[in-house]
């Protein structure tokens, strides 16, 4: 857990000390804030104080940024040579993977506090149900898991940050939109059900209701463990 | 601490990088891996630091094995990779305590080891700076620091002096002859000259296998050729070079110049005496007779030619 926490600071402070990452933040702040306040499906349209708009505009901001954050994790440390410094530490890649996907998530969650205003603004506006908004923010951070999860693993795969970009935003998307279509085109069935299981949003929208389901959890966490296992073989293979 | 490395393979494909391999370092010697591009040096290094699985043989260090205690062994390994790779956008000072932690060095020794690696590799005035500010020379002595910092049993270096200017290899040969006194220190150049200056034992490694071992000393002695370089006056140098062609023991004649001519035979052979005797019968005289002694390059040529 040391080494990890190590990792953890070392990620944290690169990130801090580059301007990109704050103007990451300042981007998501703006981009939320602009479509739930100022664009034309502001909240005022909605005609009621709910969180579940904003959520669903939080998740595809945080969708494209966390491709962004993600995909130079790996792909740099190849490229650098700084891999093979670090594999001749003690380190172990279990290790390594956990600091770089846990730094990562923090990261996130540090966006996600700054929509907490709006929610603030929201309860000035009318009452709003605590539970579902909870939910909805741990449903959020569940999300950004696995979408870190795939870009490690894309990230593990690719020597440069642009192909782990790419290769990580179209498995990101079937999981986001991908699947649930085909569940939907295919309409009823075994496959339609599978489909269905196996995307994001289905999950996500019964966590922002205020449901909160084992089958959701144990999903999230299958899906986390899965990528990160996959980042980790791909990692060691280059050392056999 | 000792370090054995028993039958060591290793291929990539098709290729065989690493075939069969096997030698020992001592504590308190130098080892020097010597050998073409593509020889398998930085392979077997990458094995002992347990950065690489061999596919047979193994890596013994002390009482443990590449295979069984990598973790361990890692603690007690200092290794300075081909292309130096560093965090450029760290700051040293950030740098080496991270390596130092990373290293599970107590938390109160840290600052204390930072400041010991930046006066040692002369990093003081640099500190401060991100390491993309640093010259390629600054880098390497980065490489260096952290490398060391953890004050390892084994130290590898691979080709630690590329990018150097002349006085700063001066200083880091004389840093890592310090080191060797007290460690196992095994480390790879295309310098020969360096290998010479700092090991105290050369291997020469040629396609995956090791085609020469020992002191550069001995592999001079090794060698079978023998070569003179004489200047024999009082007679006309064609004739005189027709007279030493007749010697039988001699491999080959070169005319270096009016008299000059060098020599070539094997090492048992006794010339000396057939030349003296040539010069006496034609009232000749020997100027001058030099014995070459041949350089590492030489070896080092032949050996990684054949």
């Amino acid at each position: 857990m040391r080494t990890t926490k190590i990792i953890i600071n070392k990620e944290l402070n690169s990130a801090f000390n580059s301007w990109s990452t704050y103007i990451g933040y300042l981007l998501f702040f703006c981009i939320c804030g602009f479509v739930n306040w100022i664009s034309s499906s502001n909240i005022f349209n909605v005609g009621q104080a709910s969180m579940m708009p904003f959520f669903i505009v939080i998740n595809w901001t945080a969708f494209f940024m966390i491709h962004v954050l993600s995909m130079r994790t790996v792909a740099d440390e190849k490229r650098n040579g700084t891999l093979e410094l670090l594999f001749t530490k003690p380190i172990k890649a279990n290790q390594l993977i956990g600091g770089k996907f846990l730094s990562q998530l923090i990261l996130i969650i540090i966006a996600f506090c700054l929509t907490i205003p709006y929610y603030l603004t929201i309860i000035g506006l009318g009452h709003i149900d605590l539970g579902p908004v909870i939910l909805g923010y741990i449903g959020l951070i569940c999300i950004s898991a696995c979408y870190t999860s795939i870009g490690i693993f894309a990230s593990s795969l690719s020597r440069t940050a642009a192909a782990a970009f790419l290769l990580s935003l179209g498995i990101g998307l079937c999981f986001q939109l991908l699947f649930g279509i085909l569940a939907r085109q295919i309409g009823s069935g075994w496959l339609a059900e599978f489909f269905m299981y196996l995307s994001i949003e289905e999950h996500f929208d019964s966590l922002s209701r205020g449901v909160l389901d084992s089958r959701d959890i144990i999903y999230f966490i299958s899906l986390i463990v899965l990528f990160l296992s996959l980042s980790k073989v791909f990692i060691c293979k280059t050392r056999y | 601490m000792d370090v054995a490395v028993e039958n060591l393979s290793k291929s990539f494909g098709t290729q065989k990088a690493v075939d069969s391999v096997s030698f020992s370092v001592k504590k308190g010697e130098i080892l020097g891996l010597l050998g073409p591009n593509g020889a398998g040096k930085t392979t077997i290094m990458k094995i002992i630091t347990c950065f690489l699985f061999p596919d047979q043989g193994n890596v013994y260090i002390g009482n443990y094995s590449i295979r069984k205690h990598a973790y361990r062994l890692k603690q007690l390994i200092g290794y300075l990779p081909e292309h130096n790779p560093l965090y450029d956008e760290m700051n040293v000072i950030d740098f080496l305590t991270f390596i130092a932690n990373i290293h599970n060095i107590p938390r109160y020794k840290i600052t204390s080891r930072v400041l010991d690696m930046l006066k040692i590799c002369g990093l003081e005035y640099e500190k401060h700076k991100n390491i993309r500010e640093l010259s390629k020379g600054y880098k390497q002595r980065v490489g260096l620091a952290q490398t060391l910092i953890h004050d390892p049993e084994i130290v590898i270096l691979d080709e630690p002096t590329t990018g150097l200017d002349p006085n700063q290899i001066v200083e880091i040969r004389e840093l890592i002859k310090n080191t060797g006194k007290e460690k196992t220190v095994i480390l790879s150049s295309h310098i020969l000259a360096e290998i010479e200056a700092t090991c105290d034992r050369v291997l020469i490694i040629n396609k995956g296998k090791i085609v020469a071992n020992g002191t550069a000393a001995e592999l001079r002695k090794s060698n079978k050729e023998k070569l003179l370089k004489i200047n024999i006056e009082g007679g006309e140098t064609n004739r005189i070079f027709n007279e030493l062609s007749l010697i039988n023991e001699v491999d080959n004649i070169n005319i270096l110049g009016e008299n000059h001519f060098e020599l070539q035979s094997t090492q048992d052979n006794n010339i000396e005496k057939e030349i003296f005797d040539i010069c006496t019968r034609n009232q000749w005289y020997i100027k001058e007779l030099i014995p070459i002694e041949r350089r590492l390059e030489d070896i080092f040529r032949q050996v990684t030619q054949n």
